[in-house]
């Protein structure tokens, strides 16, 4: 095996397992209380995304989950100094990205 | 008279600045939706009279909820003259999307940087002067809790201009550009500015007047077809996007954030709503309210009710025998009845409920509850109507406004009404907690949260379908103050000293000259299919019937159906629980039927009238039961 192919065919694994670890968005719930993390897309229709972005919760921003209620309870958030309380349902919805 | 509407984001100190612009007229609360009305005051604008209008709170003008429907469709009601748009100073950024939302209607505007004082607890420095260039209106800072910067604010209204709207990117105006050729006779016969029409038909909410036209909704459709495509995403969510960027780009070049400061107000949440110890304490201080409120009450009652007793007795002793001293006595007992039996409870509760509100401890309620709101196919947001229920059921019907989803409103208007009322609560302490103890009272509580439940599960099977869930807002705590929270008791109880006094007085009047009449037997015989099932002496049938106009009647009636204050000598301890539980359920007052009405139609309002009348019933037949155990 040349040096060329391993380059061509280990670099995209190496560069998926990377991906995997650090870019693979998760839904807000799996985020640990008190990370903070940034919006990657929001997985629903165009009335729950309109509605999560009236709030400042839309791709981009960065949300850090301050607390979570126990028995599947909502979740509460901060985004742009601002807290609200959201469903667990609508939550799942939210991927983030964890930030440092 | 010119109008000024006052328009913002939900709790951003719209109805506080009504109040202080125009008088204490406005419920001002600290959670978002606190106002779901239009409500009208007037005030002088360089020395000439000016009609203001407070709107509920609206994130955007894309309305969510029926609440920001009315903002929206009054502002584009041709009847503004004036927008004042008040914002939340400490929430600058995302305020201005609304801000920017606004400029597009055209209409002459002002921008007051409301909560002054909360950007710079926060640390944010906003360069007034600079914003007012920026956007071409001008601009005031204020503090409208403590009535800070409103003389420079009214100074202000007269040149208030239209805002300069905001530019999207190319290919979002290139499509408002075609739009714009094909709409143009269509949004003059509309009266609203073009840009605004466009700008409503790309985001695919047409606004009134623009449908059924052919031509226009394929022209429309084509547009939206071609950003969707090129973007990826719903033109309406390209369009809040940009918004949003062109907000973030205003509020760096205005504004300059330092050091926040943090003290109890951040802090407090981390035990409030701490995922074990945040339910313990909410039990703790709902049941302290309730437990406060029946103290105190109690007291009140017990320095009141004898004077009452003995002045009566003087009056009739005074006035002979006789049908004209019957009904002067009845009137008097009625006047009497509302200081001694119904405001000892009434003014703390109010007060209570007031400083709850204030502080923001609702919305957290409403966190709190919302896991087990879910076991009845609702979320933590209708905890508010049922909150606010506690005190009158009408603006708890009226709060359902602020649900998103048209079966969520259904659900908890019908449950809110089921909620105890201040009306009820009197019936509850001033006859079971004063003649059974309050531990029966604390129970018929208990009893009533079990049975709404149970409806709620009930309708969740009849009704079934899931709305959103919970995206609620959870404001700051506030510190209250004093006087605005008494101007709120005030506000609430001028409710029952205008419409409830007067009417008890009647009522009592009337009672009385059935009584000496000799008619009332007859309608007690009428009641009896009423009386007889739940075990009640028939004199009771009278004032059941009478708590159909005010709940707490029934209980002033009783009193006088006996013709004694004192009703331990006329009703056992069980009748007393089943005549109160009846009372909790059967159908809401006429003024809350009204209110559901309005909300739900008439006939839903009738379902929910026969049901909870129904309820009534099994809960007054299952309270006998009980009792006769016991
Ligand atoms: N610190 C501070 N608090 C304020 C100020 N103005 C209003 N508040 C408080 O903010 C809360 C919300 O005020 P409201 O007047 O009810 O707000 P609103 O905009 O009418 O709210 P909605 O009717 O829900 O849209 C209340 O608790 C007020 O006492 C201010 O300038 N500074
Ligand atoms: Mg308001």
């Amino acid at each position: 095996m040349g040096r060329g192919s391993l380059v061509r065919e280990a670099f995209p694994v190496i560069i998926r397992l990377i991906m995997n670890f650090d870019f693979e968005p998760l839904p807000l719930p799996s985020l640990p209380p008190g990370r903070t993390g940034q919006v990657v897309r929001i997985q629903g229709g165009r009335g729950l995304t309109l509605r999560l972005a009236r709030l400042g919760i839309r791709p981009g921003a960065r949300i850090r989950l301050i607390s979570a209620s126990p028995f599947s309870g909502p979740l509460l958030v901060e985004v742009d100094g601002v807290r609200v309380a959201l469903g667990r349902g609508v939550t799942r919805r939210i991927l983030v990205r964890p930030l440092p | 008279m010119r109008v000024i509407a006052l328009v913002g984001q939900p709790n951003s100190g719209k109805s506080t600045l009504f109040n202080a612009l125009t008088g204490y007229r406005a419920v001002a609360s600290n959670f978002p939706g606190t106002t779901v009305e239009l409500l009208r005051g007037k005030a002088l604008v360089g020395g000439r009279p000016v009609e203001v209008v407070d709107l509920p709170g609206t994130y955007s003008l894309l309305a969510g909820d029926r609440a920001e429907e009315l903002s929206r469709d009054f502002l584009i009601s041709g009847e503004v003259d004036v927008v004042v748009n008040v914002v939340d100073a400490s929430l600058l950024s995302r305020s201005l999307e609304l801000t920017l939302e606004l400029s597009e209607l055209g209409l002459p505007m002002v921008v007051c940087l409301n909560m002054m004082d909360e950007a710079e607890h926060k640390g944010i420095k906003i360069d007034a002067e600079k914003l007012s260039d920026l956007l071409g209106v001008p601009v005031a800072e204020t503090v409208a809790a403590r009535g800070i910067g409103l003389a420079k604010l009214l100074s202000l209204i007269p040149q208030a201009r239209p805002a300069r709207p905001p530019r999207y990117s190319a290919d979002v105006e290139r499509a408002l550009a075609q739009l714009s050729e094909v709409v143009a006779p269509i949004a003059k016969a509309t009266g609203l500015p073009p840009r605004y029409v466009v700008i409503r038909l790309l985001a695919g909410d047409p606004p009134p007047g623009t449908s059924g036209q052919p031509e226009l909704s394929q022209a429309v459709e084509e547009a939206r077809e071609k950003i969707a495509s090129a973007r990826g995403e719903d033109p309406a969510l390209v369009l809040s996007a940009e918004r949003h960027a062109a907000a973030v780009s205003l509020f760096e070049q205005v504004a300059e954030v330092g050091h926040a400061q943090v003290g109890w107000r951040e802090r407090a949440d981390d035990i409030l709503m701490h995922p074990l110890l945040g339910y313990p304490i909410m039990v703790l201080v709902l049941f302290g309210l309730f437990w406060a409120v029946f103290k105190v009450g109690g007291i009140l009652e017990g320095l009141l009710l004898p004077p009452l007793e003995e002045l009566s007795q003087g009056l009739g002793a005074l006035l002979g025998q006789g049908l004209f001293s019957q009904v002067v006595v009845g009137a008097f007992q009625g006047l009497w009845a509302g200081v001694a039996i119904v405001l000892p409870y009434l003014v703390p509760f109010l007060f209570l409920l007031a400083l709850l509100e204030d502080v923001g401890y609702l919305p957290r309620v409403g966190y709190l509850m919302d896991a087990l709101m879910h076991r009845i196919g609702l979320h933590g947001k209708s905890v508010i109507p049922f909150l606010l229920g506690y005190g009158c059921s009408v603006p708890a019907v009226l709060a359902t406004r602020i649900l998103e989803d048209e079966r969520d409103r259904l659900v908890t208007a019908a449950l809110a009404v089921m909620v105890p009322c201040a009306g009820r609560a009197i019936v509850v302490f001033g006859l079971v907690g004063r003649y059974v103890g309050p531990l029966a009272a604390f129970g018929l509580y208990v009893l009533n949260l079990v049975v709404i439940a149970l409806s709620g599960w009930l309708l969740a099977r009849l009704l079934p379908g899931t709305g959103p869930g919970l995206i609620m807002e959870i404001p700051p705590y506030r510190r209250p103050n004093l006087r605005t929270l008494l101007g709120k008791v005030w506000l609430r109880l001028k409710d029952f000293v205008v419409v409830a006094w007067p009417l008890l007085i009647g009522t009592s009047a009337l009672f009385a000259l059935l009584q000496a009449l000799g008619w009332s037997p007859a309608l007690n015989n009428g009641l009896r299919f009423l009386t007889w099932p739940l075990g009640l002496p028939k004199e009771a049938g009278v004032p059941l019937v009478f708590g159909i106009l005010r709940k707490e009647l029934s209980l002033v009636m009783l009193t006088q159906a006996f013709g004694t204050a004192d009703l331990s000598s006329v009703l056992s301890q069980g009748q007393m629980v089943v005549f109160t539980g009846f009372v909790l359920f059967y159908m809401p007052c006429l003024a809350t039927l009204a209110a559901l009405g309005r909300e739900l139609g008439p006939r839903r309002a009738g379902l929910v009238l026969l049901g909870t009348t129904g309820v009534a019933l099994l809960i007054g037949l299952f309270l006998r039961g009980i009792s006769a155990l016991a």
